[in-house]
C-alpha cells in the first residue's frame, strides 16, 4: 500500500503542473469558444509562462523571489502530502500556510494596488475557510459512519471505504463546488490575482511580481488546481476499481461546471462573495452535518 | 524556446487621445477580430506587459507617466505608437499644450497612422512589433550570457 502513496505522490510532482497547464489552457479555449471567439492555442499558458521566465525579473527586494518560491514549495509539498494519502487535516492546514506565502508576497511590496490585493486574499480566505475544515470533519464523519464507529480523517481511509463519501457528503460537496470557485480564482473577478482581474486593480497581490517570480507563481496555480481537482475526486474514491473513472471523470465534469459558472457569472465582486460564502457554508455544510450526527 | 511572440502581453495607455483609438484598440479584443488567439492578453499591468500601446499625443502632465510605465516594464519590450496624434501629435500639433507624438517621451519602434487607426491596422502594427520584439529577445539573451548571469 505504501509503494502505491508513494507512486502516486510521485506521479502528482511530475504531472501535476502539467496537467493543470493544459487544463488551464482548454478552459481559455472553451471561454473564447463560449464568447464566440477563436481563443489562444490550448498549450498558451505554457507558452506564457516559459516568455515570463525568459524575462527581466524586476524585484523591489530579494526576498520577493524567496517568498514566490516558498509559495511555489508549500503548494507542491501540499499536493504531494495528499496523494501520498496522509491526514487531510494536515493537507489543509499546509495549503493555509501556503495561501499566506501569496499574502506576504504581495505585502513584500509597497504598492498600493498590492497590498489591496493582499487584504482581499486574505478577505478571499476567511470567506472559503470554514467551508475547507467543514469538509474535513464531513470526510471524518462519512468514515464513521462506513467503518460503524471509528472514524479517520486520514485521506488513504477515507479513498478505500465501502461506498464513496459523496453518498453521505452531498451538501458538503455541494458547498466545497461554492469554494472552488473562489479558489481556482474564477469568481469574483476584482478579487486578488482572479484570473480575469486584467484591469481591476491592476492585477491584485501579483501587481508587483515580474518575470521569473510571476512564472512561479503560476506554476504554482497549476499545482493547486491539480491538487484541488484531487480533493473533488477524492468524494467519489471508495474501495471498488470503477472509482477511480467515476472519481476522473467528476473532476473533469466539475472544471468544465466551473468554466461554464465563470462564463455566466463574469461580474462577480467580493462583496457577494463575503456574502454568500458564508451562506452556503452553514446551509450546505451545517445541514449535511447535522444529518449525519442525528439520522445516520 | 521560450518564443516570446507566443504570449505577448500588452499594456495601453491613452495619452490625450479622445478616444477614438482606443475603442478601437478594445475592439481588438472583441469576437470580430479577437487578438487572444495569438495569445495577447490587455494587462493593465507594466511589470506583467511585454508591448506598450500609447494613444493619443504627448503633453507636459503625461510626459512623466508615460516615462514611468515604459521604465517599469521589464525588458525586453516594444512601444507601439496607434493614431497620428501618437505618431506626431496629429491635429493637435499645433495646440500650446502638446509636445509631440509619443517619441518625445520614450524610443517607438512601431508607428500605426490613422484617425482613428483601424483595428486591423493595429493588429498590423502589433504584428510588426512582435518582429521588433524577437530581436529584442535574441539581443537580451546575448547581453544575459556576457554579463555571465
Amino acid at each position: 500500500m505504501l509503494v502505491y502513496r508513494i507512486i502516486s505522490a510521485v506521479i502528482y510532482l511530475i504531472l501535476g503542473g502539467i496537467v493543470a497547464g493544459l487544463l488551464a489552457g482548454i478552459d481559455r479555449k472553451l471561454s473564447a469558444r463560449l464568447q464566440g471567439r477563436r481563443g489562444p492555442s490550448v498549450l498558451q499558458p505554457f507558452y506564457d509562462v516559459a516568455k515570463l521566465f525568459s524575462k527581466e525579473t524586476l524585484a523591489l527586494n530579494h526576498g520577493q523571489f524567496v517568498i514566490a518560491f516558498s509559495f511555489l514549495l508549500l503548494i507542491v509539498f501540499t499536493g504531494v502530502l495528499f496523494f501520498a494519502g496522509v491526514d487531510i487535516l494536515l493537507v489543509f492546514l499546509a495549503l493555509s500556510t501556503a495561501a499566506m506565502f501569496l499574502v506576504f508576497a504581495a505585502t513584500s511590496s509597497n504598492s498600493a494596488m498590492s497590498t489591496m490585493g493582499a487584504q482581499r486574499e486574505m478577505m478571499q480566505m476567511l470567506a472559503y475557510e470554514p467551508m475547507v475544515l467543514i469538509t474535513a470533519v464531513g470526510f471524518y464523519m462519512s468514515t464513521q459512519i462506513m467503518n460503524g464507529g471509528e472514524g479517520s480523517f486520514k485521506i488513504i481511509d477515507i479513498a478505500t471505504g465501502d461506498l464513496p463519501s459523496i453518498v453521505y457528503l452531498p451538501g458538503i460537496f455541494l458547498g466545497f463546488l461554492f469554494i472552488l470557485t473562489i479558489k481556482f480564482r474564477k469568481s469574483p473577478f476584482d478579487i486578488s490575482t482572479s484570473h480575469h482581474a486584467h484591469q481591476e486593480l491592476v492585477k491584485g497581490v501579483t501587481t508587483d511580481l515580474s518575470g521569473r517570480n510571476l512564472g512561479m507563481i503560476e506554476i504554482a496555480h497549476w499545482y493547486e488546481n491539480t491538487f484541488l481537482l484531487g480533493v473533488v475526486a477524492l468524494f467519489f474514491l471508495s474501495n471498488d476499481w470503477w472509482s477511480i473513472p467515476l472519481a476522473v471523470g467528476a473532476a473533469a465534469l466539475v472544471y468544465f461546471i466551473e468554466t461554464i459558472i465563470d462564463n455566466v457569472s463574469a461580474r462577480v465582486k467580493w462583496e457577494l462573495m463575503v456574502k454568500l460564502a458564508w451562506g452556503v457554508t452553514i446551509v450546505c455544510g451545517g445541514l449535511n452535518l447535522l444529518v449525519l450526527e442525528y439520522i445516520f | 524556446m521560450a518564443k516570446i511572440t507566443k504570449s505577448p502581453w500588452l499594456l495601453h495607455y491613452d495619452g490625450s487621445s479622445c478616444n477614438g483609438c482606443d475603442i478601437e484598440v478594445l475592439a481588438c479584443l472583441t469576437p470580430v477580430y479577437d487578438v487572444e488567439r495569438f495569445g495577447i492578453i490587455n494587462t493593465g499591468n507594466p511589470k506583467h506587459a511585454d508591448i506598450f500601446l500609447v494613444t493619443g499625443g504627448i503633453n507636459e502632465k503625461n510626459k512623466a507617466v508615460v516615462k514611468q510605465l515604459y521604465d517599469q516594464m521589464p525588458e525586453p519590450k516594444v512601444v507601439v505608437a496607434v493614431g497620428i496624434c501618437a505618431c506626431n501629435g496629429g491635429v493637435f500639433k499645433d495646440a500650446y499644450n502638446i509636445i509631440g507624438g509619443v517619441d518625445k517621451a520614450i524610443p517607438v519602434d512601431v508607428y500605426v497612422p490613422g484617425c482613428a487607426a483601424r483595428p486591423e491596422a493595429i493588429i498590423d502594427g502589433v504584428v510588426k512589433a512582435l518582429g521588433v520584439l524577437d530581436e529584442k529577445q535574441k539581443a537580451f539573451k546575448e547581453a544575459k550570457k556576457k554579463k555571465g548571469v
